[in-house]
């Protein structure tokens, strides 16, 4: 009842949303009008990225075998893991936000918590589209510079803080059942 | 872009042609996923418009061009934290940035947060792997992004 009741709360304030933006377009209001066009320019990113992202996942799911993820993301895995992660994260587009269900396909199928911290890092710091944007605009030196350091940052800070939470046996929360 | 693209056209043809029920039950299984998630994203869409609007790249440059050093740094952590903003838009930004005499370790705190930590996508990031997870990693991020940014002002006329 709670969640329901929720739920709604979300789609009044989004259909409010809407009108505000309608409006905004129609009295020619121009923080509507920017606000709006900032909506709908994300959104067509979000759009363009998030139905091949989920087919993959899909497709991740009924073909890739757990064992073979528990082998080389899991337990056993050891540091050949960390390399994995960052192919996987190289061609990711649209940033965090989409990487989030990969990371957590990763896990349910068996891929430890370090990993999953390692490529989530990867995603921030070593996507393939972001350093050619970035060393388009801030030059090839700048780019290789923050590669260098960030990379041992993320795979330490990674291990440290995955081995800290599988200390404690970390769970995923409850409301996560939903989302599967 | 387009690549994800490919990749996902090709893995759909050869996933049809070994098994045409299980590549059906993947697109049922990706659907579903996407459906469920899909409110969280798309109040965090409406958030992030709105917060683009309030930040414009304007008032960015201003204040990260008036400050000096560190604390310039801490402010570039801060709104890089806060803000989600799509990579087409955060390195013609950085560039401009640069352009106005802002300091490399300042972009590189900038760009570093943007990328790694969300304050915005918390919610999505907490319904997949739990607040504390969500807490820690974001905070760790942000140490990370002003490692980076020291690791600039260390090499600043030096290397870069």
């Amino acid at each position: 009842m709670n969640k329901l009741k929720q739920l709604s709360i979300k789609t009044i304030m989004f259909i409010i949303f809407i009108i505000f933006m309608g409006i905004s377009i129609l009295i020619g209001f121009k923080p509507g009008i920017e606000i709006s066009k900032n909506f709908t320019s994300f959104s067509f990113e979000m759009i363009k990225i998030l139905p091949p992202i989920f087919i993959l996942i899909g497709l991740f799911d009924v073909w890739v075998k757990r064992e073979t993820i528990v082998k080389h993301l899991g337990k056993d895995g050891g540091i050949k893991s960390f390399f994995w992660v960052f192919i996987l994260a190289a061609p990711m587009a649209g940033g965090l936000l989409p990487s989030f269900p990969v990371a957590h396909s990763l896990y349910k199928k068996g891929a430890r918590l370090t990993v999953i911290l390692v490529f989530l890092g990867a995603v921030g710091i070593g996507r393939v589209p972001m350093i050619l944007f970035e060393s388009t605009f801030l030059g090839v030196k700048f780019s290789a510079i923050r590669i260098i350091a960030s990379i041992p940052l993320v795979i330490i800070s990674g291990i440290l803080l995955g081995r800290s939470l599988e200390k404690k046996d970390y769970k995923l929360p409850e409301t996560n059942k939903k989302l599967n | 872009m387009e690549f994800i693209y490919i990749l996902t056209i090709i893995s759909v043809t050869i996933s049809f042609f070994i098994n045409s029920k299980k590549t059906k039950k993947a697109f049922k299984i990706g659907a579903k996923k996407l459906w469920k998630i899909t409110p969280p994203f798309v109040s965090i869409i409406v958030a992030v418009s709105i917060v683009l609007y309030l930040l414009p790249n304007d008032t960015i440059v201003k204040y990260l061009g008036d400050t000096k050093s560190y604390f310039a740094i801490l402010t570039a952590l801060t709104i890089g934290s806060i803000t989600v903003m799509p990579g087409p838009i955060v390195y013609p930004l950085c560039s401009i940035l640069y352009e106005s005499g802002v300091s490399y370790s300042v972009i590189a705190a900038f760009s570093t947060s943007l990328m790694m930590v969300g304050i915005m996508t918390f919610p999505v990031e907490s319904t997949y792997f739990g607040k504390k997870f969500a807490i820690l990693r974001n905070a760790i991020s942000i140490i990370i992004a002003f490692i980076i940014a020291l690791v600039f002002s260390l090499l600043s006329g030096w290397i870069i």
